[in-house]
């Protein structure tokens, strides 16, 4: 298997692990903003989301896992990249042309990684932490909600989360379309539309992840 | 003289790949009808007269095929305009006044011979790794006898317009080559005389490539964007279909 091995530690190797694992993480987020839309609906449409995961809970354990997975070779991957390609260039332009031919959205890809990943850790000891180690199962619905408007009452939580996400907009804006070259999928009659797509998926997590903590923020949870 | 314009010069000066270079400027009274390599001629005259070392750079066919000359004008390769080499650049297109910087094609595969001349024999080592049509002696093959589509024969052209001259190297933020390599496995991997060794040929530029010390693709498209003849990133989407197919296809381990 050392041929698989060379193979995805290639440059072309690399960048299919990051398109990859980067799909996986589209097809979640989608998930995982359906879900939280349910905040809107009061704590008996949350609470009725939460009790359906209940149900599958050990399917939810496994998919925890993968995911868990998939973050660690997609950041290891993003951070070993941006190493390497540094190393490419050891000594910098003085006059940096890169504004002129290229997005913002594809130059910060780590910057804007970095920042979603510190947001990552500090939502996974706030929500994820708070839902699996605390209080009798049978409140806990109650409870999971309250979290959340405790913690969307925080200036400072709740500021946070929104440039994140926004953030993370950015960064779905460059990967989404990114995942379809590196593919190989870069067709002159579909590929400008596919770039647009990326754009609108991008703008609808980035508006709906941020939406919900501004409105709780504002609204209080009543 | 009436007409011209005066510009600042900020040139690179460096001595060899193991000193440490810097800016040294020169204020020119230049017509906006003189080339920019004419401009730097005409300084390297001066320079001589006065017994001073010239500024060291390449150029030779100067009409935009050779791939030779490459500077970076204010941060761009080939300087500020679209689908054009540096020889192809005039003066008409800066400002009265201006200031310019002028820098050798950064990279870790092209260290600095002098001031501004990089050496880019690693384009040559990954064209010798496979970017070529093995072909038998003998007479000529008969011209048609392979028939291929306009299209087809039009989009090999298109890749084959890359004069390797490095600039998508100098303007990718990771100083990656995966624009020229592209160009060069498609050009073949389009046209049934390339079929017979695209999968070895793909695997082994790319590995040579990777071990020359380029960076990686991270689809930033700034090479399509300063390539002086506007090779198309969806080469590089080809590449990346011919480099999974031949890896999950070929019996070939030694890749």
């Amino acid at each position: 298997m050392s041929w698989l091995y060379n193979s995805l530690n290639s440059s072309i190797g690399k960048k299919i692990i990051m398109a990859v694992t980067g799909v996986c993480l589209v097809l979640f987020l989608i998930i995982h903003l359906i879900g939280n839309l349910t905040l809107y609906g009061g704590f008996n449409a949350f609470n009725g989301y939460v009790r359906t995961l209940e149900l599958v809970k050990p399917v939810i354990r496994v998919v925890e896992v993968v995911l868990g997975l998939i973050f660690i070779f997609h950041i290891f991957n993003g951070v070993r990249l941006w190493i390497e390609n540094k190393n490419a260039r050891p000594e910098n332009y003085t006059v940096k042309g890169i504004r002129k031919n290229t997005t913002l959205f594809s130059r910060t890809m780590i910057q804007t990684g970095s920042i979603v990943f510190i947001f990552l850790v500090l939502h996974l000891s706030t929500f994820w932490v708070a839902f699996n180690f605390s209080g009798e199962p049978e409140h806990k619905p109650y409870q999971y909600y309250s979290i959340i408007m405790d913690w969307f009452k925080n200036p400072f939580y709740a500021g946070f989360y929104v440039i994140a996400v926004i953030l993370l907009g950015f960064h779905l804006n460059h990967g989404f379309q990114s995942a379809f070259q590196t593919f190989g999928w870069n067709h002159k009659k579909y590929f400008p539309f596919i770039q647009k797509l990326g754009t609108v998926y991008a703008l609808i997590m980035a508006i709906g992840f941020a939406s919900i903590p501004i409105y709780f923020y504002f609204n209080g949870g009543n | 003289m009436s007409g011209n314009i005066n510009v600042l010069l900020k040139i690179w000066h460096q001595k060899n790949a193991n000193t440490k270079g810097g800016f040294v400027d020169y204020k020119v009274n230049v017509s906006p009808d003189s080339s920019f390599l004419e401009m730097l001629d005409e300084i390297n005259n001066d320079l001589e007269r006065k017994g001073e070392d010239p500024i060291v750079f390449e150029s030779d066919c100067r009409e935009g095929i050779c791939g030779t000359c490459g500077l970076v004008i204010n941060g761009e390769p080939h300087g500020p305009l679209r689908k054009i080499a540096t020889c192809q650049l005039h003066m008409r297109n800066f400002k009265d006044g201006e200031t310019i910087w002028v820098e050798p094609f950064r990279a870790k595969a092209f260290p600095v011979i002098k001031d501004l001349m990089v050496d880019r024999t690693a384009l040559d080592k990954i064209l010798q790794a496979g970017g070529y049509v093995s072909v038998n002696t003998g007479g000529v093959p008969d011209a048609n006898a392979i028939p291929i589509s306009k299209d087809l024969s039009s989009e090999a052209f298109d890749a084959a317009a890359c004069i390797g001259c490095g600039a998508c190297v100098a303007s990718c933020k990771n100083a990656s080559a995966m624009l020229f390599v592209s160009a060069k496995v498609s050009q073949l991997a389009l046209l049934p005389q390339g079929h017979p060794e695209r999968s070895k040929r793909v695997q082994a530029m790319v590995m040579v490539m990777d071990e020359l010390g380029f960076g990686s693709c991270t689809n930033t498209y700034a090479c399509e964007a300063e390539c002086p003849k506007g090779i198309s990133i969806t080469n590089i989407a080809r590449l990346n279909r011919e480099f999974f197919n031949a890896k999950f296809k070929s019996s070939v381990l030694e890749y």
